[in-house]
């Protein structure tokens, strides 16, 4: 296995190498750097040619160039990274470092969003192939595959967060009766689609989910929720429970009360949490959530291992999902309770340029929700993008698994349906994905370079972008730098992670 | 050392694929008396996919009046106003162009005097959509061409010859694959562009980054096929490789290659439209859907349509160009022939049959279905690792095997 790491590693640094050396000298070919200061009338307009060329190296030819730029890299061995300047002379290192951060923060949150909905989707859309939800799924991944990012970005915009904003300077009619009735038809289409069954089951989960949002909207109108929303105790215990609930159902059954015991408990005890920390979390540090959220997880095993008797396994992964959703609720609640006070200091929350409403201050829930509303609508972009793809990927790959025989074994020795499909299928499915995911990651930072053009985020696509047009090499090849190591090493932790989770290939 | 899926997997798959297409034949033969070719056959599965008809049709309608309207290449069309030439702002700029009919409230059906309205300086924006989908077309046209040639021939050559000439050219389809797709487009497109000299440069240079999948998938293909016995029967009776490849081993794998040139053609339109939005593909005063967009961006809440108009027509084309991929698709791969049994009813399509008899019909009948392997990411027109359909699953396997064989 080592020696397959070394060697793989060994071949993708000789290609980065490579496509190092082509992309460089693509780059400067690709314009002259002298044309702004060429058709400029400034006086000093010499002085300002020589200083560029100074700091760009132009006199030189270019594989010297290349040569510095690549000792520089090789520098990052021994800890003193120097990607060279840009044109105006300051050191690319501390640029990518502000860009990268922005990048990662919009990438990251992106990819684990599209992953988790798209395999749902996936595992979703397989069961119920050939249905009227798979079929409209499998139109909507063609429309997002064809859709330009651009254009969807503009009409994000103009939608989403304009028009939210609007509504939310002026919501004095609320929502109005015509748009209550149209997302009751669309949530019971949708729910009832999804949870499939005979006419009769069918019909009444229709009903239910339209009877639910036509009684809550008006609700939350009522409560003026969307300018001074809470969750309060009573909702926090609701979705708590639901969720330990819900978890015990697919991950072990509800006849096993140990398991639904221990979940239950783990909800009980965020609710205790929830009244400990409300002090804590006033105005709380990464730090403090850091601590918090170990110490939760910490908890949320031990619940699990004490209580969970003969299905240790099973009950863990309950009470860390309850602990985490429990966790998300708190964390929730106490960003609703900063949302007035964030709504008079900014006005119009949803932001559609930046990555970060510029000279604000606030407590930390209110910079949090800051920076939470300037990451939306991009996340929400790049996450429809990747869950089209990610979707397919699990619904292909469900469908691949599910006519192996030892489903038709595990079927025809009595298993019942929750087991096949969670324990057998999708375990054995995930094999495929976990590899391709980790090989989509690397591209997907390249892929902002139009999300961050659009929304206008000072991230690394607009290093490259401003690098390109300028033909100035040294941002270019530093965002190179960044996406192709990111592919070279994901690749390899693809091969890898195939190994360790497919034991049949291991050497 | 080889995975047991792969001892039986693909040679298994490929057995139950050849009966299922010998049913399906031979049921075709009882029906009509008549036999039918490869070809004929599948050109009938096509056919028989309806949205991929439909698209087609659009598309094929979407080229006659891009090109027929505004006139190419010096040649003038029907439409009397031109892209380039500014006049008077009439009525706001707002389209004239109406479709409901005057029993329903409308203007009744009006084609007049600016159909999608002018920009800000009076040019007749329908000339400059049209324009747009022109550039948008020999896009597709040349990257079509472009990337399959150079796909099959470096696939092909690679998996025939193997050893050190597959490694060298595995290693240079790795070289361009690592750096992403956007960024390698958009350095080669500002190069390009400076050219002037239309968007044929830049054509061309969007289907050199994007044969990189297909020259994959082809190898992986070629590498099987030259174990069959016609390959060894070929070579015996003298012929050169050359021959075995042009002759034996590319059409057996025209399947893939359509397929795949498919969806690249489709990546490419968006691509050039992105590189265009960038301002490192088509440069004003010519004009391209992605550059209409990127201009009149701001222009949404005053001029909508000439937001609307570009958007609208990129999503028609790259949407029928994937429809149409996934026809082919459904097509070259003979375990789709159940599917038309399949969506028998509406009730079925509605889903209120229950899950019970799905599980049976999966149990029973062939399993993989339209979506069994139709994961595509190269056709989304993103970056990354465009692989086709099975593309990753299988090419890792594959890969995979490969290392170990090489051991």
């Amino acid at each position: 296995m080592l020696k397959f790491i070394l060697r793989r590693f060994g071949s993708s640094f000789l290609v980065l190498l490579g496509a190092s050396l082509l992309l460089y000298v693509l780059t400067i070919n690709s314009g002259d750097p002298l044309k702004d200061l060429r058709e400029s009338n400034a006086d000093n307009r010499e002085y300002l040619m020589d200083q560029r060329v100074a700091f760009m190296g132009l006199d030189e030819p270019w594989y010297v160039r290349y040569w510095e730029w690549l000792t520089g890299v090789g520098q990052c061995v021994i800890g003193q990274c120097d990607l060279g300047t840009n044109r105006s002379g300051q050191q690319v290192i501390d640029l990518l470092g502000l860009a990268a951060s922005s990048t990662l923060r919009l990438v990251v949150l992106a990819t684990v969003i599209a992953m988790v909905f798209g395999i749902l989707i996936g595992i979703l859309t397989a069961i119920r192939q050939y249905s009227g939800l798979d079929y409209a799924v499998t139109f909507l991944t063609f429309l997002f595959f064809s859709l330009p990012v651009f254009w969807a970005a503009v009409l994000l915009k103009e939608y989403l967060a304009i028009g939210f904003n609007d509504w939310l300077v002026n919501p004095d009619p609320g929502f109005s009766w015509p748009t209550i009735v149209v997302v009751g038809l669309v949530l019971g289409l949708a729910l009832q689609a999804v949870l499939a069954g005979n006419a009769r089951r069918r019909l009444f989960t229709f009903l239910g989910a339209f009877a639910f949002t036509c009684a809550v909207l008006p609700y939350m109108d009522w409560l003026n929720f969307a300018r001074y929303p809470q969750l309060g105790p009573v909702v926090i215990t609701l979705v708590g429970v639901s969720a330990a609930v819900g978890a015990t159902v697919l991950g072990a059954g509800l006849k096993n009360r140990r398991v639904l015991y221990a979940g239950l408990v783990t909800a009980g005890l965020g609710l205790v949490a929830y009244y400990a920390t409300y002090n804590l979390l006033w105005d709380p540090n990464w730090l403090i959530i850091l601590i918090l959220a170990v110490v939760a997880i910490g908890v949320a095993v031990l619940v699990g291992r004490l209580m969970g008797g003969y299905s240790k396994g099973a009950a863990t992964v309950v009470t860390l999902f309850t602990a985490v959703i429990m966790g998300g609720l708190i964390i929730v609640e106490h960003l609703f309770r900063a949302w007035p006070s964030y709504l008079d200091a900014v006005g119009r929350p949803i932001a559609t340029i930046g990555s970060q409403t510029p000279n604000f201050t606030g407590t930390f829930w209110e910079d949090f929700l800051d920076k939470g509303t300037q990451l939306l609508l991009p996340t929400i972009l790049l996450a429809l993008i990747s869950l089209a793809s990610y979707s397919r990927y699990t619904r292909a790959s469900m469908l691949e698994v599910s006519q192996q025989d030892y489903i038709r074994t595990a079927r025809a020795k009595g298993l019942n349906e929750r087991q096949v499909i969670l324990k057998h299928a999708f375990r054995n499915s995930l094999i495929p994905i976990t590899t391709i995911m980790a090989f989509d990651f690397a591209s997907l930072i390249g892929g902002a370079v139009i999300t961050e053009q659009v929304f206008g985020w000072q991230g690394m696509g607009n290093l490259f972008r401003v690098g390109l047009e300028q033909v100035d090499p040294a941002p270019v090849m530093a965002f190179f730098l960044v996406t192709g190591t990111a592919a070279v090493l994901f690749n390899l932790l693809a091969d890898i992670l195939y190994a360790v989770l497919d034991p049949r290939i291991r050497v | 050392m080889t995975t047991p899926s792969n001892e039986s997997g693909p040679s298994q798959q490929a057995v139950d694929m050849a009966n299922l297409a010998e049913v399906e034949d031979a049921k075709l033969r009882q029906q009509t008396g008549t036999s039918y070719s490869q070809g004929q056959l599948v050109l009938r599965r096509f056919r028989n996919h309806k949205a991929a008809m439909a698209s087609a049709v659009f598309l094929l309608l979407i080229f006659l009046v891009a090109f027929s309207s505004i006139g190419f290449a010096g040649i003038p069309g029907w439409w009397d106003k031109s892209y380039t030439a500014a006049g008077a702002v009439l009525d706001g700029g707002n389209p004239t162009l109406s479709v409901v009919p005057q029993w329903l409230g409308g203007e009744g059906l009006r084609w007049g005097e600016h159909p999608f309205g002018q920009d800000t300086t009076g040019k007749d924006y329908f000339a400059l959509v049209m324009r747009g989908t022109q550039q948008s077309l020999i896009i597709a046209l040349v990257v079509g061409v472009v990337s399959t040639v150079i796909g099959s021939v470096v696939g092909s050559i690679a998996g025939y010859f193997r050893g050190w000439i597959d490694s060298l050219l595995m290693r240079l389809t790795d070289l361009v694959i690592v750096i992403p797709l956007l960024v390698l487009a958009a350095v080669l497109g500002q190069m390009s562009s400076g050219l002037g000299a239309g968007i044929l440069p830049l054509a061309l240079v969007l289907g050199l980054v994007t044969w990189t999948s297909l020259a994959r998938l082809v190898r992986g293909e070629v590498l099987s096929l030259r174990e069959k016995e016609f390959v060894a029967a070929s070579v015996a009776m003298g012929a050169k490789p050359g021959r075995v490849i042009l002759r034996h081993l590319l059409p057996n794998t025209v399947g893939v290659i359509v397929v795949n040139a498919t969806f690249a053609i489709a990546a490419a339109i968006l691509l050039e439209t992105s590189l265009s939005f960038l301002g490192f593909g088509v440069k004003p005063p010519d004009s391209s859907l992605g550059l209409l967009i990127s201009q009149y961006q701001n222009a949404f809440t005053t001029r909508p349509w000439l937001f609307w108009w570009p958007g609208m027509i990129i999503l028609g084309i790259a949407l029928s160009v994937n429809f149409i991929g996934d026809g082919l698709r459904d097509a070259f791969d003979p375990r789709q022939g159940s599917r038309g049994k399949k969506k028998s009813s509406v009730a079925a399509v509605l889903g209120l049959r229950g899950r019970e008899k799905a599980l049976d019909r999966a149990a029973t009948e062939s399993p993989a279905g339209p979506g069994g392997l139709d994961v595509q990411s190269g056709g989304s027109g993103r970056l990354g690792s465009d692989d086709t359909p099975e593309g990753p699953l299988k090419r890792r396997r594959r890969d995979r095997n490969e290392e170990e064989d090489e051991r």
